[in-house]
This record gives structure tokens, sequence and C-alpha cells, in this order.
């Protein structure tokens, strides 16, 4: 396998990678934003059951 | 007991675990991972192929293995939109509140699959038509694709009332869906610089086998991503709409006791 050929793609590097590289980016964007936002769901809601609970003791 | 029944019994259990929040959450947990499996397996085979054992094209050259991102993004901006349309309908209909939770949570995984398809498009009529852009039939339906998507996003966090702006929100996805069929038949109703249907066509695909694996296996990979997000984000808008029932609080309540076990 030749490999600067390869990423060379007959002359249209820039095409391919691109697009290919946007694809990677927008999976890559979407599973990351939804990792986020839920962690950050997980972390308020302890938080209200921990607010709860001291209202509770008190 | 006729099959029938056996069937119908099936399908109505099965519609009603889906359409309570918690079923659904459980059974979320086990599909997320079979579809982020597959995801993975059959676009990794599908890049493999597309990228190093298709060979190139005798008109484009290796221009053409845009196809294999262009092709799936542009078959999902349609496919999740129909989704959408559907669980839409099915929410005013018959007052599901799940299938709102999934209308709303296809909608910026559409929206984004909708812009990669515009972007890469674009990417390829430069070398192949000798521009980015032109105003024709197919280019333009999908750029309104894309902002029925943003309008349906929209319109969601318009409202304070989630009722409201579910109903809303299903409403412009129901109506919007006459741009589907108008997309897929652009090429043949107008003339385009876009070329035909290659592979939904009268008289099958037209394309050589070494091409067509690579394309319907990143079609395919991608679709089951779609479903891997879906459930991801439905799961966090269950919880999220959920923070003050009961066993949303023991779940959570349960998650932090075992990651604190998992520290110390």
């Amino acid at each position: 396998m030749n490999w600067p050929e390869f990423f060379d793609m007959g002359g249209y590097a820039f095409h391919v990678w691109t697009s290919w590289g946007l694809t990677l980016a927008v999976i890559l964007w979407i599973f990351i934003s939804s990792k986020v936002s839920n962690a950050k769901i997980r972390r308020d809601i302890q938080r209200q059951l921990n607010r709860d609970k001291k209202v509770d003791n008190s | 007991m006729n099959p029938l029944t056996l069937i119908w019994n099936f399908l109505s259990r099965t519609y009603h675990r889906l359409g309570s929040p918690r079923e659904f959450y459980q059974i979320s947990r086990y599909t997320t991972p079979v579809f982020g499996f597959l995801f993975l397996s059959l676009s990794i085979a599908g890049s493999y192929l597309g990228l190093f054992v298709a060979p190139a094209d005798y008109q484009q050259g290796d221009s053409y293995r845009i196809i294999f991102v262009h092709v799936p993004a542009a078959w999902l901006s349609l496919f999740i939109y129909v989704v959408m349309a559907c669980a839409g309908a099915i929410g005013l209909i018959w007052r599901m509140k799940m299938a709102f939770v999934v209308a709303i949570c296809s909608a910026p995984i559409g929206a984004a699959f909708t812009a990669l398809a515009l972007i890469t498009g674009s990417i390829w009529g430069k070398p192949i038509w000798g521009t980015w852009w032109v105003w024709d039939a197919r280019l333009t339906s999908e750029l309104i694709l894309l902002f029925l998507y943003f309008g349906v996003m929209a319109l969601y966090y318009a409202f304070e009332e989630r009722r409201t702006a579910e109903r809303a929100m299903a409403l412009l996805a129901v109506v919007g869906v006459v741009i589907v069929p108008i997309i897929h038949y652009s090429v043949e109703w107008w003339s385009s610089l876009h070329q035909g249907a290659t592979v939904f066509r009268e008289g099958g695909p037209a394309m050589p086998p070494s091409m067509l694996t690579p394309l319907l296996l990143m079609a395919l990979g991608l679709t089951f991503f779609y479903g891997y997000a879906l459930f991801l984000r439905a799961q966090n808008m269950v919880l999220s709409n959920e923070r003050k029932s009961q066993w949303v609080r023991e779940l959570i309540e349960q998650s932090t006791i075992d990651k604190n076990k998992g520290e110390s």
C-alpha cells in the first residue's frame, strides 16, 4: 500500500478528506454533547436530592 | 390462540411499554449498546471498503469517494424527518408522551445530517460541476428541509409550557413532511445538475457491488448511529422531564452510590 498516494486521493485530497472529516466531526459532536448533557442533568437532580435531604433534617 | 391475536397483543404491549417514560428508559438501556455496536462495526467495515477496496470511478477518479458520506447523510436527513413526523403524529393523535420526546430529540440529529449532506454535496460539486452551489430544485429543497428542522426546534423552545411546545413542534413536523417526496423526486421533476437516483430506482441500483456494498454499509451504520444517539438523547429528556418522580430519584441516588463505591 502506497500511503502518500492514498492520502492524495488522485488529487482530490482536500475534497475527500474534508467531507469524511466533517462526517466524523458531526458524529463526535452529537455523541459528546449527549454525554455532557446527561452528566449535567444527573448532577442537577443529585443536587436537588441533597437540598431536599437538608430540608428534611432541619 | 390465533397468531394474529398474538402479534396484536405483542404490539400493543410494546406500544404501552414504550409509552411509559420509565419503561422506555429501561428498554433504552439495552438498545443503546446494541445500536452503538452495530453503528461502529458497520461503519468501520464500510469506511474500509469505501476508502481502500472500492476502485476509483472512471469519470470522477477518487473524488467520488465523497459519496460514501454524502449519500448516507442525505438519506438520514429524509429518514429522520419521516421518523420525526410519524412520532409527532402519534403524539398528537394518541397523546403519547414518549412520541413527543422521540420527535424533539430527532430534530437536532436530523438538522446536523442535513447540514452535512449540503456541505459534503457542495465540496463534491466544486470539482465535478465547477460550482459550490446552484439554486436548483434538489439543493434548494434540501436547504428548506434544514430550515424546517430549525423551525421545529425553535418552536419547541419558544413555549414556556411543555405541552403547548410539544403540540406546536409536532404540528410543524407533520405539515412539513410534504418536503420529503419533493426532495426525493426533485431530480426527476425538474432539470438539475444533481444526478438522478442511483440506489432506489427502477431496475435496481446502478452501481457495481464493489461500490454499492460500502455505500449500503455506511448508510445502515449511520442509521444505527441515529438510533443510538436518539436513545441517548431521549434518556436525557426523560430524566429531565421526570426529575420529580420517585423512580428517577432512586435511579440517581443509586448511581451516585455506585460511583462513590467505585472511587473509594
